[in-house]
């Protein structure tokens, strides 16, 4: 029988702050090894075909860049309530708001065409997610309601609802009663960044400067400031006459405009109409991204292209070697462990201790001292 | 009669998953402690129970396994959580999302397969007493644990001296520590009673409620039990009455869609989703209620000094 | 192994030390306690008494070093053994419940698993005897501090402990309150059991112990019958050297200054079921003035230093005035903007946030009044002037730190504080509000800090503490005012104050002075 246990560090350790990702990532491939084992492939073809072969070649990349671009928008969001100690994990339903408030244009208005539908487009799905984001920020604030569990259940009611609409008032008349919205005319589809060398469009642009700004905010603004001092200390933070109501309100709005804008831009530029499910998961994945980037908008940008890979790599395993895609769920839900795991070695040093109590070692013996 | 002693009965088998989940993570807060990956416990729970019901042909062994994969799953948690110190929130947060990855890989074979269905109670005789028979005689067994975990979560908690420890640790970790209670030994064992407790729950969806397997068929059910919680503060008679009336609006809705209501399917089916927030909202508007009875420490993580 | 231990020492302490990461908490510690002796264990914040009675109680384990108990040698690894071996406590900061009752506290620690309603009857039997009466049906949550430790007191007693130790108990008392505690220990005493008195107050050591071990930066630096020694003596030997007195110059002219704080009837409904309301508070602090707010912990110090700071903003507009402005309306930026700075009871996670640098700790409280250097345009900060601000603070207030700009939370708690208090004057505000200026401080930054608000008082500020420290309060202030249950007594001037008159009126005596009694009913 043995027992973990840790002892606090006087500093935070720099090494470790380092070092953790690519323990867990390490810890996580040994995990994968095991489990490919088990499912009966060699781990090393499984390796080969899951990280190896989807990023081989430049369109690849391209679809590498697709998948990563809602991760890393959704998650720089995320990363900026986590910080606050505000807990919004409802970005799924915001993505998908986004989708269908950016597509009020190309499918109610198909007619209208020109550049300024595209920005336009843009700024609505922002506003549909951070819409649907003000509403547990509300209910926090005005009520103290839980915002992890309304902003979750709002994801189910988003999915019904897009569902509703693409079976429903917004299905294709020409769609042979398929469940989908008519495709988007030209001046409604987000371009392509190079349409010789793959599909990659401008969401992953959108994604870069979102992380570039909100990484500035956070390090060198007043804003990022009080957001850190409301999260680690929130009666500190009322002591510096912060508002942490306006706080909810601010990372809501922000979080769920940046899912807003994920998802339209998944939906204009990746699928090119809605559909009943516009999105494996992106706003959940999300949370592993923010986590797995350690809060840190540079960070996450990285951790959105790994994660994306295990997309990728789901689907390669699944094509090459039959094992379900869904490997790819469990090799970012291990990898959010693994890290979860390895940040307390930043603020503690772990001691295994076995069953028996550590000893005394005897002092000298002083005696007649007194 | 026979529709309104039907509908009862289905409420009662959509209520009974809930009502085990949530006793079980109740007891888990009472000691101090959030676990949000109920979702993810009980989704793999769901997956082991069927599939061992499904290899053996015998749903006791699936329910038998559905308990051990929901408290070995929970373990996972308590090493995270207690043990290093993570953080709560996310760490049971990455309990569900793991949790339903790993349920989708391992039931792929299972999709599409026959499963096996625990047996209702049949008493001859008593269980064809006109309406009251089958209510009180005639349900699957996990009807009249859930009942009886109710009863007993409620003596444990209020009237033995052990009950009384989780519930001091729950207020205040530091001053159980300071006085020599085993924090985290405590704590251990209940999360570990709420992993079984969901693992049950899973083990009801796919051996009672529905005998198969279905990809995510828990379907937000841990997320509603989490709730529940909160809507009874705390209270885990408070918590049967609101496993029945969430059962209530999920059947409620079911058989409006199939009576041909006028109002689209999917926004019925919201129904259970917006009522749980409705309801939180109303519960946490008393602040007074909710701050006398939340745990003190819920959600802080413990490192004692040594 | 025991023959050359005194049998009539209860408990020996051989070489005991503690170490944490770098710091040695406690080095060599030898101790000897003689059954049925009130033995004084002296030192001031910091130095080790609290790791060392933790230790005793088995909350942590020592590093090296051995603890005979009745000549055995024994290994104390958890409560659980101290409690069997006969050893209680009473903690400085209670370990208790508040969501349960003070019967299921006591149940908890007694771990013989008779039935509740038996230990109610048997705590209430015993605190009627002892002259402390208890009812253990009350929620701890609804209790007064000195209630609180009437549990703790009992509870420990239950266990019929042989070594009683108490933490600092008169720390949460009026004086009379602690009058009575005192007759308590002796008769504990005369039953032939032995109490460990931790304590950093001297003259109570000198009236009940009768030996004292001293500690100081973790190591025993004498053993001493305190009845022998002065205040003085015991001071040095605690301190180590002499610490400067503090200078206090008569105010001149006061009745006649500007009053630059104004509290005019202020009331406050509890915002959380354990909150204190505030009854209609009126005080005046005119320019060049300290006046010290008295009273025992959680008699609504923090609910009057939110109201006053604008944490917690007023809807009477003018129950708050600054400068002669109304500032109830305002939040505490808006307060700062007027010319007031506050420091807060809690250091870290209220005047500070722990895991944030000093510089940034600065920015805190500073990023409104100081925009214009502190912060440039888009709302970017200007880190090189933070810094060297932050800097300039650390000089003057002698902040000792191991790193340039430090985490808040690796300085210890007397630099900490002298930090947060450097923050505000380096401002030179005209109003000042301070709560517990030297909770946990040590006695050389104590009187730094001390020093330094009388000067920004004379310097024509105006200046508020509020202290559980009657010392300190005589000390500093002009006028001590008195807060009771929410009601604030009228100041009375520090020539006519006496400890008899303030302690009576911390324990809720009706005050002499009817002018403002008037309306509360």
């Amino acid at each position: 029988m043995m027992r973990l246990e840790l002892v606090k560090r006087p500093q935070r350790s720099a090494l470790f702050q380092v070092l953790s990702p690519f323990i867990a990532f390490a810890l996580t491939m040994i995990a994968g090894a095991i489990m490919f084992a088990l499912l009966g492939v060699n781990p090393f073809t499984a390796f080969t075909v899951y990280f190896v072969q989807p990023v081989s070649e430049v369109w690849q990349l391209h679809e590498l860049a697709i998948k990563a671009a809602p991760l890393i928008l959704i998650a720089v969001g995320l990363s900026v309530c986590y910080k606050a100690n505000i807990w919004n994990i409802g970005a799924e339903g915001q993505f998908i708001l986004g989708g269908i408030f950016g597509s009020i244009i190309p499918v109610l208005f198909p007619d209208f065409e020109g550049p300024l539908v595209l920005p336009l487009m843009l700024l609505l799905g922002m506003v549909g997610g951070a819409l649907y984001a003000s509403i547990p920020a509300l209910l926090k604030t005005r009520f103290s309601t839980n915002e992890i569990l309304t902003s979750l259940m709002l994801v189910y009611v988003a999915q019904l609802f897009l569902d509703w609409l693409v079976r429903g008032p917004w299905r294709d008349p020409q769609g042979h009663g398929f469940p989908q919205t008519i495709q988007f005319g030209d001046s409604a589809v987000l371009p392509e960044l190079m349409p010789d060398a793959g599909r990659a469009n401008w969401g992953f642009v959108f994604a870069l400067v979102a992380a570039v700004a909100i990484w500035l905010m956070m390090s060198r603004m007043l804003k990022g400031f009080e957001v850190r001092v409301l999260g680690s200390s929130p009666r500190a933070g009322r002591f510096a006459g912060f508002g942490f109501n306006k706080m909810v309100f601010f990372t809501f709005l922000l979080s769920g405009a940046l899912a807003g804008l994920a998802g339209i831009s998944e939906v204009s530029g990746a699928i090119g109409q809605l559909q009943p499910v516009i999105s494996p998961g992106y706003g959940f994945t999300a949370i592993i991204v923010a986590f797995l980037g350690r809060l840190n908008p540079l960070g996450i940008v990285a951790a959105g292209l790994v994660l994306a890979l295990t997309y990728l790599g789901g689907e390669a395993v699944q094509t090459a070697l039959g094992i379900s895609d869904k490997v790819a769920r469990v090799f970012q839900g291990m990898l959010l462990f693994f890290v979860l795991g390895c940040d307390t070695l930043i603020h503690y040093r772990i001691r295994l201790i076995g069953f028996a109590a550590p000893k005394l070692e005897a002092a000298p013996k002083l005696e007649g001292a007194r | 009669m026979d529709i309104t002693v039907n509908i009862l009965l289905t409420i009662a088998t959509a209520a009974t998953p809930l009502l085990i989940a949530a006793i079980g993570e109740l007891v888990v807060e009472r000691s101090g402690v959030l676990n949000l990956g109920v979702e993810g416990m009980m989704i793999m729970g769901a997956v082991g129970g069927f599939g061992a019901g499904y290899l053996t042909g015998s749903p006791w062994i699936g329910l038998l396994a559905a308990i051990i994969v929901g408290a070995l799953f929970s373990l996972l948690f308590a090493v995270m959580t207690l043990s290093l110190a993570t953080n709560q929130v996310a760490t049971g947060l990455s309990l569900t999302l793991l949790g339903l990855g790993l349920s989708g890989m391992i039931g792929t074979s299972f999709v599409g397969q026959p499963g096996v269905r625990l047996p209702n109670l049949d008493i001859p005789g008593l269980s064809s007493i006109p309406v009251v028979g089958r209510l009180i005689f005639g349900q699957d067994p996990l009807f009249y644990l859930s009942i009886a975990l109710t009863a007993a979560v409620m003596w444990f908690l209020f009237k033995t001296r052990t009950g009384l420890t989780l519930r001091s640790i729950g207020d205040s970790h530091s001053s159980a520590h300071a006085l020599g209670i085993k924090v985290i030994r405590y704590r251990y064992l209940a999360v570990i009673f709420g992993g079984a407790c969901a693992g049950l729950a899973g083990g009801h969806l796919s051996l009672v409620y529905t005998p198969q397997w279905v990809e995510n068929m828990s379907a937000g059910r841990g997320w509603i039990a989490l709730a529940l919680v909160v809507f009874a503060s705390w209270r885990p008679w408070r918590v049967l009455a609101g496993a029945y009336i969430f059962g209530a609006v999920w059947i409620g809705q079911l058989h409006a869609q199939a009576f041909g209501i006028p109002v689209p399917s999917q926004f019925l089916s919201s129904l259970p989703y917006l009522a749980t927030i409705a309801v939180l909202v109303l519960i946490s508007r008393n602040k007074r209620l909710t701050m006398m009875n939340t745990p003190a420490s819920l959600g802080q993580p413990f490192v004692p000094d040594r | 192994m025991s023959a050359n231990h005194d049998r009539a020492n209860l408990l020996e302490v051989r070489g005991l030390t503690k170490i944490f990461g770098t710091l040695t908490a406690c080095n060599h510690i030898d101790l000897n306690i003689a059954k049925g002796e009130i033995h004084a264990l002296l030192g001031e914040n910091g130095a080790g008494k609290s790791t060392l009675v933790k230790m005793l109680f088995g909350s942590l384990e020592p590093n090296s070093g051995e603890i005979f108990w009745d000549g055995q040698a024994v290994r104390i690894t958890s409560p659980g053994i101290a409690k069997k071996l006969g050893i209680g406590m009473v903690f400085q900061h209670f370990s208790l419940f508040e969501a349960l009752t003070a019967a299921e506290n006591i149940a908890l620690s007694l771990n013989d698993g008779s039935p509740i309603s038996t230990i109610a009857a048997k705590a209430r039997a015993l605190s009627y005897s002892y002259g402390l009466p208890l009812d253990p049906e009350s929620l701890v949550g609804d209790l007064s501090v000195g209630e609180r430790q009437r549990i703790e007191i009992i509870r420990c007693l239950l266990q019929t402990p042989q070594l009683i130790i108490l933490d600092e108990p008169t720390s949460v008392l009026t004086p009379q309150e602690a009058d009575k505690l005192f007759e308590t220990l002796e008769r504990l005493r005369s039953e032939g059991k032995s109490i460990l008195y931790i304590s950093h107050r001297l003259e109570e050591v000198k009236r009940i112990c009768d030996r004292a071990t001293v500690l100081r930066h973790g190591k025993v630096v004498g053993h001493c019958n305190p009845r022998q020694e002065t205040a003085a003596s015991l001071a040095r030997m605690m301190v180590g050297n002499e610490v400067k007195a503090v200078v206090r110059a008569p105010a001149e002219g006061i009745d006649t200054a500007p009053a630059l704080l104004e509290i005019r009837g202020l009331t406050r409904k509890p915002a959380t079921p354990f909150a204190i309301p505030l009854k209609n508070i009126n005080l005046t602090v005119r320019a060049g003035e300290v006046i010290g707010i008295a009273g025992v912990a959680g008699n609504g110090q923090g609910e009057f230093f939110e109201s006053v700071s604008g944490e917690v903003l007023q809807q009477d507009t003018g129950s708050v005035r600054i400068r002669g402005k109304d500032a109830g309306a305002l939040s505490i930026t808006g307060r700062r903007l007027m010319g007031a700075a506050f420091v807060p009871e809690e250091r870290l996670g209220h005047g500070a946030a722990p895991r944030m640098k000093l510089s940034e700790n600065l920015l805190l409280s500073r990023h409104a009044t100081d925009g214009k250097s502190f912060v440039g345009s888009g709302g970017m900060v200007k880190n090189g002037s933070v810094y060297s601000a932050s800097q300039r603070i650390i000089a003057a207030m002698d902040v000792r730190k191991s790193a340039p700009d430090p985490e808040a939370a690796a300085l210890s708690g007397g630099n900490l504080q002298k930090f947060i208090v450097g923050r505000e004057l380096d401002r030179k505000p005209s109003v000042l509000v301070v709560n517990q200026p030297t909770w946990g401080v040590d006695a050389g930054a104590a009187a730094h800090i001390r020093q330094a608000l009388i000067e920004l008082a004379r310097s024509g500020s105006a200046v508020l503490v509020i202290s559980q420290d009657l010392d300190e309060l005589f000390e500093l202030s002009d006028a001590i005012a008195v807060m009771h249950n929410g009601e604030l007594s009228a100041p009375l001037r520090i020539a006519e104050a006496t400890f008899e008159k303030i302690g009576l009126l911390m324990g809720g005596a009706e005050p002499g002075h009817a002018e403002h009694t008037m309306e509360t009913a």
